[in-house]
């Protein structure tokens, strides 16, 4: 069986997650700021009774900072007994990829190098694969 | 097979530690049968386990155990010294082989046969005719259906429990938004129900008995003082009272460390103790007991005591103290000193306290807990150690404050207490600012500017908590406003979250938003206020802080069974239990409830309940206990005592305004003298001395007697009054009441009631006088 793969939009740019990291997509009813924490964190949110934490993911890619919006979509991801919430532009569709991923073979930008897997094609388009944990991980870990 | 032998190793184990109790009281008794037959009945079952398992030499060491044990129950041989410590030997070597077969390590073999033949000593000869005289497999005495679980399967069911506690929240709130239908608001009070008595459930399952902490001090206190040529008695109280496992866990090693420094540095050898004054064998009492939501363990003997005037010595010899700061402590200041890293007070480093892990260390794991260590010693009559912990980790009660609209969690046993910055003199100091509060200064942090959020309170409006860290220094908080006392279930945060360094771990509100909950000792470090340099200011305002606290009494809220708010001191709370209503009788004149084998008076309600379970408070006087019949807990507070007396006495002594209401606040002294059994407990009573083999004394007199709380003198002990008939001789120096059974003659009619008990109290006051 293919890959699936969740396609989104990060910093204007349409980008494939791989499924299986995902638990699905979610509705923010609000985030509460958590300040003094690491500047990707975006804050918390409640999704029933779990606290999430919210990851900014432009501020992640160290590309600026989402803007702030009443009600907005983001991408689950559990990681290491946490629930995070990753904000996304846009959540387009799940997509099933033609094949197997392809490693990168030249950079493909600041901050997308950091979080990026390879690329991947779906629905005859190429996408580039991107690894949540490493979003989630923030600028801070690699620089560390 | 893997899982027989892991169920046989953990079995074993258990047993073993069960068993350390009974080992040292039958050593101390060795015609106690019924110890005997406890550590025979080990010796037996892993043999025979062993058999099964093919494990010969565990097989050979339980055999031979066992052989010399069936002698002993045989009454072929008794049970003396030798006997007693090469049993404990083989039986320490079952712990170390069992140990081993889980780690998989390999023990030497050799010292096995050198245990064996300690073993039979100087009886080895009549081995062969024990064997013989083998008793028969005694019968499992309880048979208590129990099944073994993993921790972490107790754990994952507790936190899916603390999930459904919030999913429940958050359900209340969406139906108090939604129009209003009965059938579901119905149904979802049944849910709501289930999910508490399931919460309940787990948290007990979580809980443990203080027992296993306890059962196996009676066998280090006995190795302790057999090494040290001391003698100590041990008597272990509370071990009923109940704690979260991972608790009992963290107590474990520092509970250890103060049994060994009590024994080692606290209780004289039998001849210094026989030149004090003292008996030879010193007392080590170690007790537990609920009061609200912490539990107390307390450990005293009855040594030398700890010598202040030596600890400041050293401290000041260690350039710790400086010759100004030694003259401002107080006798306790100085006791307190013991917990100073890198101080002991034995000049000769033993082999059993040894040194490296101190008092210092014993106190930083109590308060990693969120608990308390106190200390209290006099000399030559001993230390008292008293150390307090909460129930569990998991749930923890906090104040909910806000900043620049923004609501954060405090753990409350970091509060000492909140006060109006506009009350407070608040001095800004370069970029920093110190409130002086009674004559105190200390660091003020602003959460909103910590955490660097706008629109905060002008400063007069705003609140300053007073917090003290688990050690660390006393500081004051600003904060916007204060909301609410509340229990918190905590989980922790994200790592990216908790990098901040100045939270411990995130929860939900009622309203289901997410609060976090703020971490005081990381606030202080990321404010930059220095701990160590201020470790003995903080000493020597640790006795300003008491004397304020003393001031304060710390209050248990409870709603009465008919609705009403009342309060009663924690330090009488000796715990809460839910009671079946069959529990609770009328007899002999008062209503009384059964609780654990034992019967106390009830108060606080007019009758027994028709069914279902009644919740009571345990009080205590430290002699006597008596039960409080209640609704529920409010919360607890530490208050001022500032109350409207009541007109009249009785069980309330007045009335208080706590958060605005009117709250009545019990008065224990009344309760107690109306409701108490007299002359139960352990406090000393009048010793009355009766004339013997007069069947109207016997059946009569003496239940009177009793009843008005005197105690009846054996034969040739002291007395405080004798009772005589006519043609009794008394000593010349007693004090004497009379009877008579005629109507007419000298001292008290023997049917006058009313004479009888104002003579005795006439001569008890005589005897005293």
């Amino acid at each position: 069986m293919a890959e699936l793969l969740l396609i989104g939009r990060l910093a204007g740019r349409r980008i494939a997650f791989p499924a299986e990291r995902v638990e699905g997509v979610v509705e923010l009813e609000g985030i509460t700021p958590a300040p003094c924490a690491a500047p990707h964190v975006a804050g918390l949110s409640a999704l029933r009774s779990r606290v999430l934490t919210v990851i900014d993911g432009l501020a992640a890619l160290e590309l600026g900072r989402a803007r702030e919006a009443p009600a907005r979509d983001a991408i689950a991801i559990p990681c290491d007994g946490h629930t995070y919430a990753l904000l996304v532009d846009e959540v387009e569709d799940v997509v099933e990829a033609a094949g197997p991923h392809a490693p990168l073979t030249a950079p493909v930008g600041a901050g997308w190098d950091r979080v990026a897997i390879g690329t991947i094609e779906a629905n005859d388009e190429l996408f580039l694969l991107v690894d949540p944990y490493l979003l989630i991980a923030g600028p801070a870990a690699h620089a560390a | 097979m893997d899982e027989l032998i892991n169920d046989f190793i953990a079995e074993t184990r258990d047993m073993a530690q069960a068993l350390s109790g009974a080992i040292v009281a039958w050593e101390a008794m060795p015609d106690d049968r019924e110890r005997l037959d406890e550590i025979f009945r080990f010796v037996h079952t892993v043999k025979g386990n062993c058999g099964f398992f093919d494990l010969p030499r565990l097989e050979q060491l339980s055999h031979a155990a066992e052989g010399a044990l069936a002698e002993v129950r045989a009454g072929d041989r008794v049970a003396d010294t030798a006997l007693v410590n090469a049993v404990l030997a083989i039986i320490d070597r079952i712990g170390e082989l069992v140990q081993a077969l889980e780690t998989g390590e390999s023990l030497a073999s050799e010292e096995d046969g050198e245990l064996i033949a300690a073993l039979s000593g100087p009886a080895a000869a009549e081995g062969q005719l024990a064997e013989a005289a083998a008793a028969p497999e005694p019968e499992a005495k309880r048979s208590v259906r129990s099944i073994r679980l993993a921790v972490d399967l107790l754990d994952r069911m507790m936190n899916g429990v603390s999930d459904a506690v919030l999913a429940r929240n958050e359900l209340a709130r969406r139906l108090r938004d939604a129009p209003r239908d009965v059938a579901v608001e119905a149904a979802f009070e049944r849910v709501s129900q289930c999910i508490a008595e399931i919460r309940d459930g787990i948290t007990r399952t979580r809980m443990q008995r203080i027992d296993s902490l306890f059962s196996g001090l009676p066998r280090m206190v006995r190795d302790l003082s057999a090494d040290l040529g001391k003698q100590v008695r041990l008597e272990a109280d509370g071990g009923d009272v109940e704690l979260d496992r991972e608790m009992i866990e963290m107590i474990r090693d520092p509970l250890t460390h103060i049994v060994r420094n009590a024994i080692d540095h606290g209780i004289e050898s039998p001849d210094e103790r026989a030149a004090a004054g003292k008996k030879p064998a010193g007392v080590l009492r170690v007790s537990a007991r609920q009061a609200g939501n912490q539990i107390l363990i307390e450990v005293a003997d009855d040594g030398r005591g700890i010598d202040g005037e030596a600890l400041v010595r050293k401290a000041r010899a260690a350039g710790l103290l400086s010759a100004e700061q030694a003259d401002k402590l107080s006798p306790a200041q100085k006791i307190a000193l013991v917990f100073m890293p890198s101080l002991s007070t034995a000049d000769e480093v033993t082999a059993i306290s040894g040194r490296g892990v101190g008092m210092d260390v014993v106190r930083a794991n109590i308060e990693r807990i969120g608990g308390v260590v106190d200390v209290d010693s006099r000399p030559s009559q001993g230390v008292r150690l008293c150390i307090r912990v909460p129930l569990t980790l998991t749930i923890i009660p906090a104040l909910t404050v806000s900043a620049g609209g923004q609501v954060f969690a405090i753990p409350r046993s970091a509060i000492d207490e909140i006060l109006r910055a506009g009350a407070v003199r608040i001095d800004r100091i370069g970029e920093a600012e110190v409130a002086t509060v009674r004559d105190r200064r200390v660091p003020l942090i602003s959460l909103p500017t910590l955490l660097g959020i706008d629109g905060a309170a002008p400063r007069e409006e705003q609140k300053l908590v007073l917090l003290k860290p688990a050690g660390g220094e006393v500081y004051a908080l600003a904060v916007d406003a204060v909301h609410d006392h509340e229990e918190l279930v905590v989980k922790p945060a994200a790592p990216a979250v908790m990098a901040a360094g100045l939270y411990a771990g995130t929860t939900l509100a009622d309203d289901g938003s997410p609060i976090l909950l703020l971490d005081p000792s990381g606030m202080a470090k990321r404010a930059g206020i220095n701990f160590a340099e201020n470790e003995i200011d903080r000493a020597l305002h640790a006795g300003a802080a008491e004397a304020e606290g003393a001031r304060e009494t710390s209050l248990l809220l409870f709603r009465t069974l008919d609705g009403g708010r009342r309060a009663v001191p924690v330090a009488v709370v000796e715990r809460i239990e839910d009671v079946p209503a069959e529990a609770i009788a009328f007899g002999a004149g008062k209503l009384r409830v059964s609780i654990g084998g034992r019967i106390l008076p009830l108060a606080g309600c007019a009758a027994a309940p028709a069914a279902g379970k009644m919740r009571v408070l345990r009080l205590t006087d430290g002699v006597a206990e008596i039960a409080y019949g209640f609704a529920e807990v409010i919360d607890i507070r530490a208050l001022v005592l500032d109350f409207q007396p009541a007109p009249a006495p009785g069980e309330v002594a007045g009335v208080a305004l706590i958060d605005g209401a009117q709250v009545e606040l019990l008065d224990p002294h009344w309760l107690f003298a109306q409701h108490a059994d007299s002359g139960r407990g352990d406090a000393p009573q009048p010793v009355c001395a009766l004339p013997e083999g007069d069947p109207w004394i016997d059946n009569m007199l003496r239940p009177l007697i009793e009843g008005l709380g005197y105690r009846i003198a054996r034969a040739g002990e002291p007395t405080d009054i004798v009772i005589a008939r006519e043609e009794d001789e008394v000593p010349a120096d007693a004090n004497v009441v009379r009877i008579r059974a005629s109507a007419e003659g000298e001292g008290v009619h023997r049917y006058d009631r009313a004479a009888l008990i104002g003579a005795l109290a006439a001569a008890k006051g005589k005897g005293h006088g």
